[in-house]
């Protein structure tokens, strides 16, 4: 039952994900979130993971929580589901190719679809920095401690590195190396 | 001949999958080398295509353009193939990624680590929003439906799905509003 669920909520997250790995994020944690699957702290953890190993973000992270939930068979049915509606889609589209991208349709749709992105990663990222920063909710305690500035500091310093395109790899590998010279300073 | 084909498509895309961090525009280039420079399966244009129906498709890029390349270069079974290469090296890493990684949490170090890692992934899709945003129209319309599906799923907490199905159908509308000519 669990194989079949797994199988299905990835399925609904591969054929709404519109725009890549990163526009999968929010329904990935609404879905895990929901499921109990996964809190947002390990999700995180997770997409720095996906981020570092080769092959689609997407893939990955299936991969992951399919895992994570249900061990190989659970990876077997997660990746299924959320590369299946592509195959199909593609397997259609690919034969009524000239058709479908003149069709006003599809375009109209798209119109719509890829602000629409720009705001669902927003609203992840609000999400994920709210976890990160206040795992506690809000509170005038967390504004008393170092730890705190601390990580506004870096990430402050990372934003900067990842405008100047250094690679994603090179941005987590710094991080952590940061995150473990901190830890034993502070002792957190 | 032709199963020789389709195993070559297999072993291109695992390949392609093996060797791609940081999901899928960072695949675009080395697909274009194996699929058009060294296999010559596709022409230079067709690289164009295969990233324009990747994006106005559902699901990840890199499997949508594994499915097209293989179908445009031998049918059904291509498509399979090379959806199936592109898949199983990221499986197979994270697999065994996910039996390694189960208590992180208790190991001193690691949990350091994951503390900075989580700032730097933050920063890293904090570039990528801005990306997307640099590269969508400008105009009115396109900020009204950022600024409602932000609003709709952080505040109100709409399903993700119903805002992507909404905003699909106010861009089909405002298109056929301003448009006088339609194409089915």
């Amino acid at each position: 039952m669990i194989l079949l669920k797994l199988f299905l909520t990835f399925f609904k997250i591969g054929a709404f994900t519109f725009g890549g790995g990163y526009a999968m994020i929010p329904l990935i944690q609404e879905e895990v979130e929901r499921n109990g699957w996964l809190d947002s702290q390990s999700l995180i953890d997770f997409i720095a993971v996906s981020e570092s190993t080769p092959g689609p973000i997407a893939v990955n992270l299936s991969t992951y929580v399919g895992a994570k939930i249900a061990g190989v068979p659970g990876a077997l049915c997660a990746t299924a589901g959320v590369a299946l509606p592509s195959f199909i889609v593609i397997l259609i589209v690919a034969r009524i190719y000239e058709a479908f991208r003149k069709s006003t349709v599809v375009n109209g749709c798209m119109t719509g679809l890829k602000p629409a992105v720009v705001g669902l990663i927003g609203s992840a990222l609000l999400s994920l920095s709210q976890t990160v920063f206040f795992p506690a909710g809000l509170n005038t305690a967390i504004l008393g401690s170092v730890s705190f500035y601390l990580s506004l500091l870096l990430l402050f310093a990372m934003t900067v590195l990842a405008f100047k395109k250094v690679h994603p790899i090179i941005i987590i590998l710094i991080s952590a190396a940061v995150g473990v010279v901190i830890g034993y300073i502070l002792d957190i | 001949m032709k199963y020789k084909t389709i195993w070559e498509l297999f072993l291109t895309f695992m390949k392609i999958g093996a060797f791609t961090f940081g999901g899928a525009y960072a695949m675009i280039p080395l697909i274009q080398r194996e699929v058009c420079d060294n296999k010559k399966w596709m022409s230079k244009d067709d690289i164009l295509d295969i990233v324009a129906i990747s994006e106005t498709t559902p699901g990840p890029i890199a499997i949508n353009a594994a499915t097209f390349v293989g179908y445009r270069t031998s049918g059904y079974l291509g498509a399979f193939a090379a959806t199936f290469g592109v898949i199983v090296p990221s499986f197979l890493i994270i697999l065994l990624l996910s039996f390694l990684l189960t208590d992180y949490q208790n190991i001193r170090i690691l949990r350091y680590a994951f503390w900075g890692i989580r700032i730097g992934v933050l920063a890293l899709i904090l570039k990528a929003l801005v990306s997307m945003f640099k590269k969508n129209k400008k105009g009115i319309f396109a900020y009204i439906i950022m600024a409602s599906a932000l609003v709709l799923t952080a505040f109100v907490k709409v399903n993700a799905i119903f805002v992507i199905i909404g905003c699909a159908a106010a861009g089909l509308l405002y298109t056929l509003i301003l448009r006088k000519e339609v194409r089915w």
